[in-house]
């Protein structure tokens, strides 16, 4: 991942007044595709100085901090807008961001307004002759080795395929500055937040995760699954065909379309192991799977294998608990 | 209201990916086909708004002469019509794909009050055909949806965000690209069914342009099949079980 000519610019995310993980991870994917240049960060909005000020450790040349009243709330037009501006501005061959929502969004509308090809959820670049990356398909199935034809490379960087490095040494310089923007870049742009109802163990957050598939068999078969997260403090989780089934809500799925969760491990029940489940449950640092049959494919992802039905494994495995907690 | 949804025809995969021995693409001789959920509830939503506004919805995809199956399904749960762009079965990048898409929507003489798109395509995840259509036809585009409400003219727009959920609101016409979750798709009834075979399906064959974003191949990732360790057969296995989660340090 080596090339001396490149100038790298970041679209950095930031949350109160501090840079986002996913994006200092793609600050490093930046350093290590042109290590002989510094890249340059750029944040928009509120909160932008604070989480700038530090960003010398992570190796950053120059912050550029876009301030102006119209920031206030997220508008996605506005960003890309501001980012096409610091590129021209900095004459930037490479503009990369995290693989975030936001991320993804904003590099598409950079793409769009350019005319320029765009490659998400990228793993490896490497620049010589021609520009090649390898970028995740199917939430992280698969993997696609491509070729980007561009004048200018516009990438986002997968979450966790390279860890952040704050082993810089010098300042960073802070250059805020006012960008242009008119009422055009404002039609998209947030109005409103909705709190959600405060409650439960959140999915994506959750230290234990206990799912169910359609090996529950329907929505009351849940009542052991159930059982078991509320002994261990765990949310309950389940796949697709529960939800497409109207068992459970869609908040609860986990896999591609659904939550991604990390927790330090994961009990699926009757779940067979699709590889969209899995795309789901990557994160988790071990899978326990209850399943009936033997040849299941979850097993192949499994640190932890019980083999039968899970309607009476589930509740000898919380009588066993309660066993010896002394209940 | 005329609601147009844009469908990508994908393998389902199962538990394991296998890929043809060119590695140009996924292994599909026993596999069946469907669309991205996200899409699902981009159909739904299109019929439940002609439902309730009047108006017309229709389906494009971009795919070989087989995703005329993928149509099928979707008129079966009551799209109107279909626009077939018919490729020879080679993906087309997603600048290529936008480009089409755009033609055949100013060909199609329909004026479309809502373009509704997958968030990312199940397979590729290129997260941009529908901003690209969007910025080339000149329209409002908000992705990442998970609530979609029509109302005099303007759509207000719901996405989940740290805490809640954030609301654009924007006037028709207008691009939004949505998330499963947004709707509980329904299934298909048998009357459904019978009636998509007689519906409409205009196709037409496009030329492919040159990939700006040209796949080179395919590679399954490493670090599948582990060998789980088996802790046993039946509620017997409950003692080891709870063995292993005192270990983890979770009880
Ligand atoms: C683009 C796309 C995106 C998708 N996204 C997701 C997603 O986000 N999340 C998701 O989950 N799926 C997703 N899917 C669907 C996925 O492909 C599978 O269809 C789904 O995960 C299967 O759910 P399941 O394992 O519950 O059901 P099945 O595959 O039917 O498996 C049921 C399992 O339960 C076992 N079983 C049955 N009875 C019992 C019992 N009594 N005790 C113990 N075990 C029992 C069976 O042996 C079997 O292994 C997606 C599909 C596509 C095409
Ligand atoms: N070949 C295609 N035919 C029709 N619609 C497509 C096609 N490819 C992508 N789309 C639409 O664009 C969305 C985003 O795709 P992508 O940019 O590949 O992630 C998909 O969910 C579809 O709605």
């Amino acid at each position: 991942m080596t090339n001396s000519s490149r100038k790298t610019l970041v679209l950095l995310e930031h949350a109160g007044g501090e840079p986002a993980d996913a994006s200092l991870q793609a600050l490093a994917f930046a350093r290590l595709l042109a290590p002989s240049e510094e890249p340059h960060a750029l944040l928009i909005g509120a909160g932008g100085r604070g989480a700038a000020v530090d960003l010398g450790v992570h190796g950053v040349a120059a912050a550029h901090v876009a301030e102006h009243d119209a920031l206030a709330s997220f508008a996605p037009d506005a960003w890309a807008r501001i980012v096409i501006e610091t590129a021209d501005r900095l004459d930037a061959t490479t503009v990369v961001a995290a693989g975030s929502e936001i991320g993804n969004e904003v590099l598409a509308r950079v793409a769009a307004r350019l005319d320029l090809p765009f490659a998400a959820n990228v793993v490896a670049a490497e620049a010589s002759e021609t520009f090649r990356v390898t970028r995740t398909r199917w939430a992280g199935s698969l993997l696609e080795e491509a070729q980007l034809d561009a004048t200018r490379e516009l990438l986002t960087v997968t979450p966790h395929a390279v860890a952040a490095r704050a082993d810089g040494s010098a300042a960073a310089t802070v250059e805020p500055f006012v960008p242009t923007l008119d009422d055009s870049d404002l039609v998209v742009r947030v109005v409103e937040h909705v709190a959600a109802p405060a409650g439960g163990v959140s999915l994506a957050e959750a230290k234990v995760v206990v799912s169910g598939g359609r090996g529950a068999g329907s929505a009351e078969g849940f009542a052991p699954i159930e059982e078991l997260a509320a002994l261990l403090g765990a949310a309950v989780g389940c796949s697709r065909v529960v939800t497409s089934a109207g068992w459970r809500p869609h908040a609860d799925q986990v896999g591609q379309t659904g939550t991604k969760i990390s927790p330090e491990i994961y009990i699926a029940c009757g779940i067979s192991g699709a590889t969209q489940h899995i795309a789901g449950c990557r994160g988790a640092k071990k899978l326990m799977a209850i399943n009936a049959d033997p040849e299941a494919p979850i097993f192949a992802s499994a640190d932890y294998a019980v083999i039968g039905d899970l309607h009476e494994i589930l509740p000898a495995i919380s009588a066993e608990i309660r066993r010896v907690r002394g209940e | 209201m005329n609601v147009l949804v844009c469908v990508k025809r994908v393998p389902m995969t199962g538990g394991r990916i296998v890929l043809t021995a060119d590695k140009q693409a996924i292994e599909t001789r026993h596999l069946g086909f469907t669309i991205s959920p996200h899409e699902e509830c981009g159909v739904e939503e299109a019929v439940r708004l002609v439902e309730a506004h009047g108006g017309e919805s229709i389906v494009l995809t971009l795919g070989p002469v087989e995703a005329e199956e993928q149509l099928r399904d979707c008129m079966a749960i009551g799209a109107d019509r279909a626009i077939h762009l018919v490729t020879d079965g080679e993906e087309w990048d997603p600048q290529a794909t936008a480009a089409a898409i755009v033609e055949a929507i100013r060909a199609d003489g329909a004026d479309f009050d809502l373009i509704v798109f997958g968030n990312e395509s199940a397979d590729a995840g290129n997260y941009q055909v529908g901003i690209r259509v969007a910025q080339a036809l000149g329209l409002p585009v908000v992705t990442g949806l998970k609530g979609v409400a029509v109302e005099g003219g303007r759509v207000r727009c719901e996405r989940e965000a740290a805490g809640g959920r954030d609301v654009y609101d924007v006037p028709l016409p207008a691009v939004v690209g949505v998330l499963e979750g947004l709707n509980l798709p329904r299934y298909p009834s048998v009357p459904g069914r019978m009636r998509a075979k007689s519906k409409p399906v205009a196709a037409s064959s496009p030329p492919r342009p040159d990939s700006r974003l040209e796949k080179i191949r395919l590679v399954v990732p490493e670090g599948q099949g582990k060998q789980a360790e088996v802790l046993g057969h039946g509620p017997e296995a409950a003692p080891r079980a709870v063995e292993v989660l005192q270990q983890i340090g979770i009880l």
